[in-house]
């Protein structure tokens, strides 16, 4: 144990001391101020029909020209995963440490788990600063604090963020311990995330209008069909099953009309209550389960590869 | 423990990738306090056979101790003994040298109080004591490599493991590290187990070797023994151009004190000896009353072995 804590130690150091934690940090943070700069224009015409959870409109509310919070995080924790995963076992590889590493009276297990916690710990530091500066900054500014079931909803986001970004650190981690560069394994890790973030979108959309065409007069049953189709097929991205899980986390009014789809005259007769928390959840514990899944699934890839390969001199 | 003197014992010890042998019913004994130095060409197995040793991979078959430790069962316990210096030693390079031996201190378990003065002692035996707050990215290849050294003194090691030691290093620097570990050894009494193709530097500190090829240790003993057992010669190879040659004249020169052997091609003697003979032979060629045209001295007996055994082969 006290060798993972070794090797998790010096990662956090390293990582705390490299360049890259303060670009990523100086960026989410001009993101984060940005988007609640916006927030706080768009406040009180977001709120002004419902009057619960207003402290949570501060993550959620975008304006014409910057998204919400919530959007930048979405495109952010993917990156942050990755940037602190992609070179974590490769580069020490390549630099010739890892072979003087593991000629240490220490198990081989402790470099991966103690590189993979350090760069949770990492990630979980960073989206939790900028949560409570966003929190800080707004209480000061709309003078109203979070209730109890705010705070639990804003810990549960930072722990779905968590989750959602230990998956593609482990994939980051997996490509570094398949790919002898350094450059290939971020590139690939990149790739993926381009292609679950923007693409599959755009497929999934080209399947559903192929297999459920809307024509001019198309049915409500047919809208249904292709609006079935389209989510089905972006489920399999870790990005559409997370944006659903915060969406409706940190929307409890009417976040969970996210999943499925809404008539206009049904939305007029609705009466929009807000979830508990424990509602909430419930609509989002499909979503946790499969990020925490992907996640595991990455990371435990990544470790049996890295037990069984074998160890050069070099 | 072992409780007796040897410290490396591999017991038909056999790795195969995939279905390719690599290290094929290899059989060792180091004693303690020895320096062995295991030669043998690119792809022999010789770094095969040194991660086996470390634990670092497993055996097809067989087995190897370090210490009475099996280094497949209980790796953590022969690490504990055991330091590794690898061909292409690798650092933290945005860490000082101080910083990179802590980090390598505190995974070796050594209580965090003891930690600076180890690193002022394995600094010193390295001479590295005044660059120990510099940046290892500033370093020369043969900082490095002593830093290197000082990296596995941290543990206080019983046995070392040198991966091509002097591999890419300037003449001057490569005699230090030689220097270095001849010096461990006699203070400290660490054994060593050097692999290498230099075989000239090798002869200079390993008063023991072993031949590997394709896998097999094909020969293993002193470099003396082996030259007499291969060559038919000793230590020593002297080369002699005389005017005249004639079968009574070597036969005479065979007789020599210390003379092992005598070969001849046309006017052209090689002989073998245990000692630098030369001011005897000068001198019973001059007594012989035959001018003598050249007389070259070679040391490199164990090259001598090596390129015979491979050109054999």
């Amino acid at each position: 144990m006290r060798s993972i804590l070794t090797v998790y130690r010096k990662e956090l150091s390293d990582h705390f001391s490299s360049n890259k934690f303060l670009i990523l940090l100086a960026l989410i943070y001009i993101a984060g101020l940005s988007s609640t700069y916006v927030a706080l224009q768009n406040i009180r015409e977001a709120a002004s029909s419902i009057n619960t959870n207003v402290f949570l409109y501060l993550f959620t509310t975008g304006g014409d020209v910057l998204p919400a919070f919530i959007t930048f995080i979405s495109f952010f924790v993917p990156i942050i995963g990755i940037i602190f995963g992609f070179d974590a076992i490769n580069s020490e590889k390549n630099s010739g440490n890892l072979s003087r590493l593991l000629s240490q009276p220490i198990y081989r297990d402790s470099v991966i788990n103690g590189k993979f916690l350090a760069g949770i710990t990492t990630l979980t530091i960073i989206i939790t600063s900028i949560v409570i500066i966003i929190s800080g900054i707004g209480l000061f500014a709309i003078g109203v604090p979070p209730n109890a079931d705010e705070i639990l909803r804003l810990i549960f986001f930072i722990f779905i963020c968590v989750i959602y970004g230990g998956f593609w650190m482990g994939l980051a981690i997996l490509f570094s311990v398949i790919m002898e560069k350094t450059a290939a394994s971020i590139l690939t890790a990149i790739a993926i995330w381009i292609f679950f973030m923007f693409f599959l979108p755009i497929i999934a959309n080209a399947i559903a209008n192929a297999m459920a065409p809307l024509p001019e007069n198309a049915s409500i049953a047919m809208q249904i069909r292709n609006f079935n189709i389209e989510h089905a097929i972006s489920r399999i991205s870790p990005s559409t099953l997370f944006t659903e899980a915060i969406v409706v986390l940190l929307l409890p009014v009417g976040g969970q009309l996210y999943f499925r789809p809404v008539l206009q005259e049904e939305l007029s007769r609705m009466i929009l209550n807000p979830l508990s928390i424990g509602q909430s959840m419930i609509q989002v514990w499909p979503q946790l389960v499969a990020i925490t899944a992907l996640a595991i699934i990455c990371f435990a890839l990544s470790y049996v590869i890295f037990m069984r390969q074998e160890i050069r001199s070099t | 423990m072992s409780e007796n003197n040897n410290i490396i014992v591999a017991s038909k010890l056999s790795k195969k990738y995939n279905e390719h042998l690599v290290v094929d019913d290899f059989n060792l004994t180091i004693k303690k306090g020895e320096i062995f130095g295991l030669l043998g060409p690119n792809g022999a197995g010789k770094s095969t056979i040194i991660l086996m040793t470390l634990g670092l991979t497993e055996p097809t078959s067989g087995s190897i101790t370090v210490g009475g430790f099996n280094s497949t069962r209980e790796a953590l316990k022969v690490k504990r003994i055991t330091g590794y210096l690898p061909e292409r030693v690798g650092f933290y390079d945005d860490l000082s040298a101080k910083n990179n031996l802590s980090y390598t201190a505190e995974l070796n378990n050594i209580p965090y109080r003891e930690i600076p003065k180890k690193i002022d002692e394995a600094l010193e035996m390295v001479a590295l004591t005044k660059n120990k707050n510099q940046l290892v990215k500033t370093f020369s290849k043969g900082m490095k490599q002593r830093l290197g050294i000082a990296d596995v003194l941290i543990k206080d090691p019983q046995v070392i493991i040198f991966d091509e030691p002097t591999e890419g290093l300037d003449v001057k620097v490569a005699n230090q590290i030689l220097q270095t570990i001849l010096d461990l050894n006699k203070k400290k009494n660490i054994t060593f187990l050097l692999s290498s193709h230099q075989l000239n530097l090798m002869q200079r500190v390993c008063p023991k070797v072993g031949i590997l090829s394709k896998g097999k240790l094909i020969t293993e003993g002193s470099v003396e023994s082996l030259g007499r057992n291969m060559l038919g010669g000793g230590k020593y190879r002297i080369e002699l151009e005389l005017e005249k040659v004639t079968g009574v004249l070597v036969e005479k020169l065979k007789k020599l004190d210390k003379v092992l052997s005598v070969t001849r091609s046309g006017n052209q003697l090689q002989i073998m000896s245990d000692k630098d003979i030369r001011q005897d032979i000068s001198r019973f060629i001059a007594a012989e009353g035959v001018l003598l045209t050249r007389m070259d001295m070679k040391q490199d007996a164990l090259e001598e072995i090596y390129l015979k055994y491979f050109k054999e082969e």
